[in-house]
């Protein structure tokens, strides 16, 4: 709107950047998610300590339904499912955590590279994406986990490898936008190394996508890594992993009278997923306006 | 339906506020105009004055957090603000058009022309078939030459006179009562501009539609317009036959107005130009009396605590200033004494040489030939002025000059020495003399980084001054281009465009150019800021003996600025002379259709010479002379088998034509006699 973009005076930006946060803090959708994250992140520090029974601990009761000694029963070991959600968190949340991280930075570095290059740079690393998106993410991530091995660091290189791609495409994306406007032709002019465009000129400039990227990618991790783990690709037993308890019982099913042992560690993992999609969409929906 | 007789348009004290953190706050005071049925009424008035605000609230487009908070709006006699949702679609499809600045957001990407078109009649219950048939004559009267295969094209296809054209086709399809033009030629090139503005005249008188007409040009209103309303911070100041108001303006806020436009043929070499001090006041800001007391060099106490009423001056020319009769005395609030010399010393070395400068672009697999041997010469402390139309090359000789694209052939000689074609193989010296002030400064400055990180930088890459010694640097810098200490600490966004303007100046400055490169640095910019920042530009090349290249499709602007000037088309040098023989003549006969498409202020109309057809692709050259296609003196086979050469007609004054210089002369003088007779 042209007609009202007068004078600002200098407070006022500020005011609009404090505008940004407290939007945030009134999107229902971002204040949800952010909660129920929190509640598992809590859960995830702090699950051993405060569970009402060692998450590990067998005992003689085998697969008791819930009761007021065992909230959530007991599981085919005698273990309280209860505990072993709260404990449950951690190995899966850090694994993502990592392994988001891991691709937002290398997905970022060939983004801008990528973005900011074009030409043949770009024909080469872009082919190469897709080649890699073509192959079904989780196939690909079985396939490297055998050949090199299970360990949580592999579980973490291979999810992070393979994100590495997908943000690499939504940061390009941005930084073709950035790369043609004239601060960029400016800083080449004063004769500024490329990196320095790259990380210190263009790279404030795409934050957001990278945030709502980031917190996207986020979610999908936690989907993988539970994925690699109900097939056995990754946390190992005896860990409390949510989708590892999954893999446990699921074979208990079909009876239909230990439900427990399998629902609530897969509302965990369905509450935590959907949290992540609501922080996303809160985010974007403020970046976007 | 609508009462005979009645006004197009009838604002009645018409208050409209925008909503802006829970504060209502006020844009337009107490609007009060009428546009008589098939008039042309002009308002103008800077960015932020509420003009567009004006043309918002009259078809019900005002954005969310706005509305009319009193006072009345009538179309045709028919209130607007009373009417329900229905009544106001109905009168948006029958009565009231509105045609914006840029046509390529106006059109639908995916949708043909032909459907767009259509729509229009098809909106008011006309059979498809039909509607394409009217929609086909209706192309054919904005002098669309092959309405049929337009209609089949979509909108990228088109130039933006085109779109432009088929956006004013729809606008007056329907055979509106009002129409409202906002800024509609801003975007364009001259030549084109001049085109569709003869074209919205001419349809004017055709279909006897009343006209809103917004524009910044004040050359352009005089154009189109009868009267004139100037708007300054949503309230109405003065109001006039468009005579009356350019060249006897009773407001000094016109007044101001009119002195900043470079016009007249004034040059940087008469002296500085005026501007209007301060800023207008934020929206929505209290004001108890004259709302342009904070900026008028005439106001007294009174001007302060009492609103002018509209004193009328004649029966039709109206000014709210109390002391309107001395207006057109309003003192000067830049001194006009330059105070310093502006000597160019042509008979030593140049500064830089280039020779034979070209560029191939491969588009599609198309050879694009953006520039094609362009050699000129550049002296310490002058300014070469660019202009042609958009396409004409003018950018890309300055980028290949900066390094900034390689070059396809030709070579940049800065003090006698061969520059690398690629910027990443000049040395840090040779970065540091050559430096560029972009059109646009938001794209232009890093919205991330603050004004002193931004300058900093430069000085320490370009000055190769840090710590201490470069914060010092950065206040004497910040003083020469006029910024406050206090802009230091703000982001671009927190910035006014002129003030960004002024950071981008401060970090081209930052290492001593030798050589600017100003690319259209004030087409952004208001007037009043405008001026301000050709003065400082001036004072600058004075103080330090900097040569500018200054591109623009401002010919007042150019004029004022440069010493010489060349002409650049399809990426040709087709005219190389002093500013003023480039002006006086005789001319080549492109730059003679550039200079009479421009509307002039003062109301001196050359005859227009119209250029047949539109620029030709640059990716299929036409043979011969280039501009045989379009040139209206064209002599015969010659201009399309032979390329003229580049010869220096007189001292200092190089053409391209075929026609001899004497021949051109005769031939402009008499045209030029024709005109005045």
């Amino acid at each position: 709107m042209s007609a009202i973009a007068v004078e600002t005076a200098p407070s006022e930006a500020k005011v609009a950047r404090r505008e940004t946060i407290s939007q945030l803090l009134r999107s229902k959708t971002f204040l949800g998610g952010t909660l129920i994250v929190l509640f598992w992140a809590f859960c995830a520090i702090f699950g051993y300590s405060i569970a009402p029974h060692d998450p590990l601990a067998q005992s003689p009761s085998v697969l008791a339904g819930p009761s007021a000694h065992h909230l959530f029963g007991t599981d085919q070991l005698g273990r309280d499912v209860f505990s072993r959600v709260l404990a449950g968190s951690r190995s899966i949340l850090t694994i993502a955590l990592a392994a988001t991280v891991l691709a937002i930075v290398c997905g970022t570095t060939i983004g801008l590279v990528t973005g900011y290059y074009r030409g043949k740079v770009d024909d080469v690393v872009s082919r190469l994406v897709d080649a890699i998106l073509a192959v079904p993410l989780i196939v690909l991530a079985v396939v490297i986990i055998v050949a090199l091995g299970h360990s949580t660091a592999t579980l973490i290189i291979v999810v992070g490898a393979l994100f590495t791609p997908l943000v690499s495409r939504t940061v390009r994306a941005a930084v073709l936008g950035e790369g043609q406007l004239e601060y960029v032709q400016a800083a080449r002019l004063r004769g500024e190394r490329s990196p320095y465009v790259l990380f210190v000129e263009i790279l404030p400039n795409v934050t957001g996508p990278i945030i709502v990227e980031a917190t996207v990618r986020l979610g999908y991790a936690i989907f993988t890594i539970a994925g690699l783990s109900f097939l056995g690709f990754g946390v190992q037993p005896p860990s409390p992993d949510w989708a590892l308890q999954i893999a446990d019982n699921y074979t208990l099913l079909p009876a239909g009278t230990y439900w427990w042992t399998v629902l609530f560690p897969a509302l965990a993992i369905a509450s935590l997923v959907i949290a992540i999609n609501l922080i996303a969409d809160g985010i974007s929906q403020v970046l976007e306006r | 339906m609508s009462a005979p007789n009645a006004p197009a348009l009838q604002l009645g004290d018409l208050d409209v506020v925008y909503r802006v953190r829970g504060r209502d706050r006020q844009v337009l005071r107490g609007v009060t105009l009428t546009v008589a049925a098939g008039e042309a009424y002009g308002l103008v008035g800077e960015s932020g004055c509420g003009k567009s605000t004006t043309a918002l609230a009259v078809v019900g487009y005002l954005p969310r957090n706005g509305r009319v908070r009193s006072g009345s709006i009538e179309v045709a006699g028919r209130d607007v603000l009373s009417m329900s949702r229905e009544q106001l679609r109905r009168l948006r499809a029958q009565e009231l058009s509105m045609v914006y600045q840029n046509p390529g957001d106006a059109l639908n990407p995916s949708l043909r022309i032909g459907e767009q078109v259509a729509e229009v009649f098809r909106v008011s219950g006309v059979k498809r078939a039909e509607a394409l048939d009217r929609s086909r004559d209706i192309l054919a009267r904005v002098q669309i030459a092959d309405p049929g295969s337009v209609l089949r094209r979509y909108p990228h296809q088109l130039s933006g006179g085109m779109q432009q054209r088929v956006v004013i086709a729809m606008a007056l399809a329907k055979d509106p009562h009002l129409l409202i033009l906002d800024e509609p030629t801003t975007g364009l090139d001259a030549t084109v501009e001049a085109e569709v503005l003869d074209l919205i005249r001419q349809l004017q008188t055709d279909f006897d539609t009343a006209v809103l007409f917004i524009s910044h040009n004040l050359g352009v209103i005089r154009k189109m317009c009868e009267r004139v309303g100037v708007l300054y911070a949503g309230r109405l100041v003065e109001e006039g036959p468009v005579g009356a108001i350019l060249d006897d303006p009773r407001h000094p806020y016109t007044v101001g107005l009119i002195r900043c436009i470079p016009r007249g043929g004034v040059r940087k070499d008469h002296g500085r130009l005026d501007s209007i001090p301060g800023f207008l006041p934020s929206i929505g800001e209290q004001l108890d009396g004259c709302v342009f007391a904070d900026r008028c060099a005439l106001a007294q106490d009174i001007c302060r605590t009492d609103e002018p009423p509209l004193y009328a001056i004649t029966s039709t020319h109206a000014s709210r200033c109390h002391f309107h009769e001395q207006a057109r005395d309003l003192p000067r609030t830049v001194a006009a004494d330059l105070g310093r010399s502006l000597t160019v010393d042509r008979s030593a070395e140049p500064l830089v040489r280039v020779d034979d400068l070209a560029k191939v672009f491969i588009q599609h697999g198309n050879d694009i030939h953006a520039l094609d041997g362009v050699s000129a010469v550049i002296w310490a402390g002058e300014t070469l002025g660019l202009v042609g139309e958009s396409g004409s090359g003018k950018t890309t000789f300055a980028r290949a000059l900066l390094g900034l694209v390689e070059p396809t052939r030709g070579s940049v000689e800065l003090d006698g020495r061969t520059l690398a074609p690629r910027l990443s193989h000049r040395s840090q010296e040779d970065i540091r003399r050559l430096q560029i002030v972009f059109q646009n400064p938001d794209s232009a400055l890093n919205r991330r980084h603050t004004v002193r990180r931004i300058v900093l930088r430069a000085l320490k890459k370009l000055a190769g001054i840090s710590g201490a010694a470069a914060e010092q640097r950065l206040l004497h810098l910040a003083r020469e281009v006029r910024l406050a200490e206090r802009h230091l600490a703000l982001r671009p966004s927190q910035l006014s465009g002129g003030l960004k303007q002024r950071v981008a100046i401060a970090r081209a400055f930052a290492g001593t150019p030798r050589l600017v490169v100003c690319d259209e640095p004030t087409s952004a910019l208001d007037v009043s800021v405008q001026a301000a920042i050709l003065n400082l530009l001036v004072e600058l090349q004075a103080d330090e003996k900097v040569a500018y290249i200054f591109i623009s499709h401002d010919l007042g602007v150019v004029r004022y600025i440069s010493d010489r000037i060349a002409v650049l088309y399809l990426g040709r040098l087709m005219e190389l002379a002093p500013a003023e023989v480039v002006f006086d003549g005789p001319h080549h006969p492109y730059t003679e259709a550039l200079l009479s498409a421009v509307p002039s202020v003062d109301g001196t109309e050359r005859e227009r010479i119209k250029l047949a057809g539109e620029i030709p692709s640059a990716a299929e050259p036409p043979s011969g002379c280039v501009f045989h296609t379009r040139c209206h003196r064209k002599i015969g086979e010659v201009c399309e088998l032979e390329e003229p050469p580049l010869v220096e007609v007189e001292g200092g004054h190089l053409m391209r034509c075929h026609i001899p210089v004497d021949e051109l002369r005769r031939l402009q003088v008499v045209a030029e006699e024709v005109a005045t007779a």
